[in-house]
């Protein structure tokens, strides 16, 4: 007999005051008896509806059923078979509009809290599993993987799996992608990502990091020089975007890349950290925008001690974050402006002394409210300026997260490579691009989406792979 | 990691290393930088590539002491190893089609200065190099600039060597003299290259500067590195570091150059402290 609880069992997390100056997990996991308690919610519905909403496909009512009976390792193999990376799909999908969604139990109360049972069975796995991954027999094929996040990872995984002799080529120091430079600590702990990246070591896959292909090495060289026969193209997405208005160069503006990779990848909110970052202590922050990256980018300027405002110019229906991510930040004190955008970053400028050193620093912003107007093009109601509504914030620093364009590097280092309008890498359904044997997927494809989304396309295009190479 | 090959002190705050990075070495051309880090806590920092050696794999950096990163990096000898070494980055300096070429440097610059005066002079350029430095005991690379340039011209502040003169006014000196430049390329301090510029759009010769902004990555993500260029917001890490000199706006990018000047002073004060301790 299932359990007919309307309600989700509650994820137990940190005091909101207490995580708000910290950099730990906010969220901490199901116990044994929480998880156990909430497999049982699932009714092992027939036609599987929530699988059809997970970009991987999942076999979610059978991992739950192993759960059920406590047999978690047996849930771990299950998963593993098709997410290269449970544990941190656990913590960041956005389960709410994927498999969750089409949960049955969400017609009449909560879903079956999906997300937060894979995460337990991620966690319990890599607490408890003694067995170490074991390298397949190779197959003779050599394929190379740009870039090791969430789409290169799993396109690797996949392959390893398969027996191909896998290179993953990294541009920065370490390996990961967003997953290590953009997403912070509190919401997914690198030592979770360290992991997951030595269980592909294991199953033999190479990583180079300091590798930027496209300067250091071209896709022709991989192909034609080092006897590659594919290559999978995961390097994320590019440069930040602003929204060129007056100030956005003045010392105190950040991106939210530059903003996070300061703190997750470089540390810089740790004592003795070699990295810089602004001393937010006391200080006002504003940052521009409302997805996840700029949630990230406010709860991190709150834990370095910032008072913080949101702003974005639509309505709080319209934020693009994940409703999780809007409630956490607002639990531990960020101060939403909603119908509000900026017009100008206004900057500290001394007459009587040119040597003053905060001249060209950020001292407020200028913004106009905003209200909603007929729908746009993408179906969001679009927001008009109102009339006469200007008026200025005083704040010491600016994070514009406004989203990315991607990055031209390689590009324009590989002939042939059709690109879209927007600079997206275009690719057929099989994540194949242009150029024979040449892969692509995640970010470089579609521009900013989520981690799950660049997965799904490391999957497809292992796949594509495979069936391409396999019978040469 | 990456081995120090060789350290070569050229004054008393600039050192040479040559590292062995063969994948940097294979594809290093004049006008890229390089990304290191020190050690496992290091910052990334940027240092434009002074040499290379295809056939060793080894690429030539050339740097200042000037905060805790560079301190650190020169405690570092000949045989250690740095942790991250990652490039080449940015584009490499035009040079196609240049007849007459007035390459200008200051201080540490000159360094920098030096791979794109020896390509244009290997490839038949008449280069002008105009080297300035604070006083004598300052000047670096002269027996190189002196093979890399048709006329070496060095001047220094206070008229210990060569001429008592700013590398402007050695340059006003050769347009006086009816020197024609297709191009003047100006690598040095960001108010250097502002003054150089200056004098060179009122003769409306070309030139070109090399920006070296703040940066993490290096790659195109971050956009630490941007600074306003003929209006427009420009990244240095995939857009230059070289950028048309008479576009770019130097009094934002000095501002923005000294955002954690603060933090630098602290760190570095920390760390020759670190490294008296352990002396003791």
């Amino acid at each position: 007999m299932p359990n007919m609880s309307l309600k989700k069992n509650p994820m137990p997390h940190q005091d909101p005051v207490v995580r708000a100056g910290n950099f730990q997990e906010v969220a901490l996991g199901y116990t044994k008896e929480q998880a156990i308690d909430e497999a049982q919610r699932c009714l092992h519905c027939k036609n599987m509806p929530c699988v059809s909403g997970c970009p991987v496909m999942i076999h979610i009512p059978e991992f739950i059923a192993k759960v059920a009976e406590g047999d978690f390792e047996a849930a771990y193999q299950i998963i593993a078979q098709d997410s290269a990376l449970p544990a941190v799909c656990g913590r960041v999908c956005p389960q709410e509009t994927q498999c969750e969604s089409k949960c049955v139990r969400g017609i009449k109360g909560e879903p079956v809290g999906i997300g937060r049972l894979e995460r337990f069975v991620a966690d319990w796995h890599n607490a408890n599993a003694t067995e170490k991954a074991v390298a397949p027999a190779p197959n003779g094929h050599k394929v190379a993987v740009i870039g090791s996040g969430p789409s290169g990872l799993t396109c690797a995984g996949d392959l390893a799996r398969k027996g191909y002799e896998v290179t993953v080529f990294e541009a920065l120091h370490l390996a990961g992608g967003v997953l290590v430079y953009g997403i912070p600590e509190f919401r997914l702990p690198k030592s979770i990502v360290q992991k997951e990246v030595d269980g592909l070591k294991e199953l033999g896959v190479k990583i180079e990091t300091n590798v930027v292909i496209g300067r250091s090495i071209t896709i022709d060289e991989l192909m034609e020089e080092m006897g590659f026969e594919a290559v999978f193209i995961g390097s994320g997405a590019g440069l930040p975007m602003f929204m060129h208005i007056p100030g956005e160069n003045l010392k105190g503006v950040y991106s939210a890349n530059e903003f996070l990779t300061r703190i997750n990848l470089m540390k810089a909110y740790r004592e003795g950290a070699d990295t810089p970052i602004m001393d937010l202590k006391g200080k006002k922050v504003a940052v521009v925008g409302g997805g996840n990256v700029a949630m990230d980018a406010a709860r991190c300027s709150k834990r370095l001690g910032a008072e913080v405002y949101v702003i974005y110019r639509r309505s709080e229906a319209e934020l693009p974050a994940r409703r999780e991510e809007v409630e956490h930040a607002k639990e531990e004190g960020i101060i939403f402006k909603t119908l509000t955008n900026p017009v100008e970053i206004l900057g500290y400028h001394n007459p009587d002394d040119r040597r003053d050193p905060k001249n060209g620093s950020v001292c407020g912003i200028k913004c106009v409210e905003m209200e909603l107007g007929e729908p746009d093009a993408s179906g969001r109601r679009r927001p008009i300026v109102k009339e006469g509504s200007e008026f200025d914030m005083e704040m010491d620093c600016v994070i514009m997260s406004l989203g990315t364009s991607p990055n031209p590097l390689i590009k324009s280092t590989t002939k042939g490579l059709e690109i879209n309008k927007k600079g997206g890498i275009i690719v057929n359904e099989d994540g194949l691009t242009s150029r024979e044997h040449v892969y692509a997927g995640g970010d470089a494809v579609t521009g900013a989406a989520t981690v799950i989304l660049a997965m799904g396309a490391g999957k497809t295009a292992a796949k594509a792979i495979d069936e391409q190479l396999k019978n040469k | 990691m990456y081995r120090i090959v060789k350290k070569r002190v050229l004054n008393p705050t600039v050192t040479m290393m040559e590292i062995e990075a063969p994948i940097v070495a294979r594809k290093a051309e004049p006008g890229q930088f390089i990304i290191l880090r020190v050690d496992e806590n290091g910052e990334r920092i940027p240092l434009t590539i002074a040499a290379y050696d295809r056939e060793a794999g080894t690429v030539s950096i050339i740097y200042q002491i000037v905060g805790a990163t560079t301190e650190k990096l020169n405690h570092k000898e000949e045989g250690e190893y740095i942790q991250d070494f990652v490039g080449p980055l940015g584009r490499a300096t035009e040079t196609e089609g240049l007849k007459r070429v007035a390459v200008v440097g200051g201080g540490v610059g000159t360094a920098i200065a030096y791979p794109v005066a020896k390509k244009l002079h290997d490839e038949g350029c008449h280069v002008d190099l105009i080297v300035g430095f604070r006083n004598k005991d300052l000047i670096i690379l002269k027996e190189e600039f002196e093979a890399a340039s048709t006329n070496l011209i060095i001047g220094t502040d206070d008229g210990s060597y060569g001429k008592k003169a700013l590398v402007t006014e050695l340059l006003q000196e050769q347009i006086d003299a009816g020197a024609k430049y297709d191009r003047v390329i100006a690598i040095g301090p960001v108010i250097m290259m502002k003054f150089v510029c200056e004098l060179t759009k009122k003769y409306n010769i070309p030139t070109v500067v090399s920006m070296n902004p703040i940066m993490i990555d290096g790659t195109g993500m971050c956009g630490g590195c941007r600074l306003t260029v003929g209006g427009e917001t420009k990244f240095a890490c995939v857009d230059g570091p070289e950028f048309d000199g008479h576009q770019v706006d130097f009094d934002e990018a000095m501002s923005r150059g000294a955002m954690y000047r603060d933090f630098e002073l602290h760190a570095r004060e920390e760390t020759c402290n670190l490294f008296k301790q352990e002396v003791k």
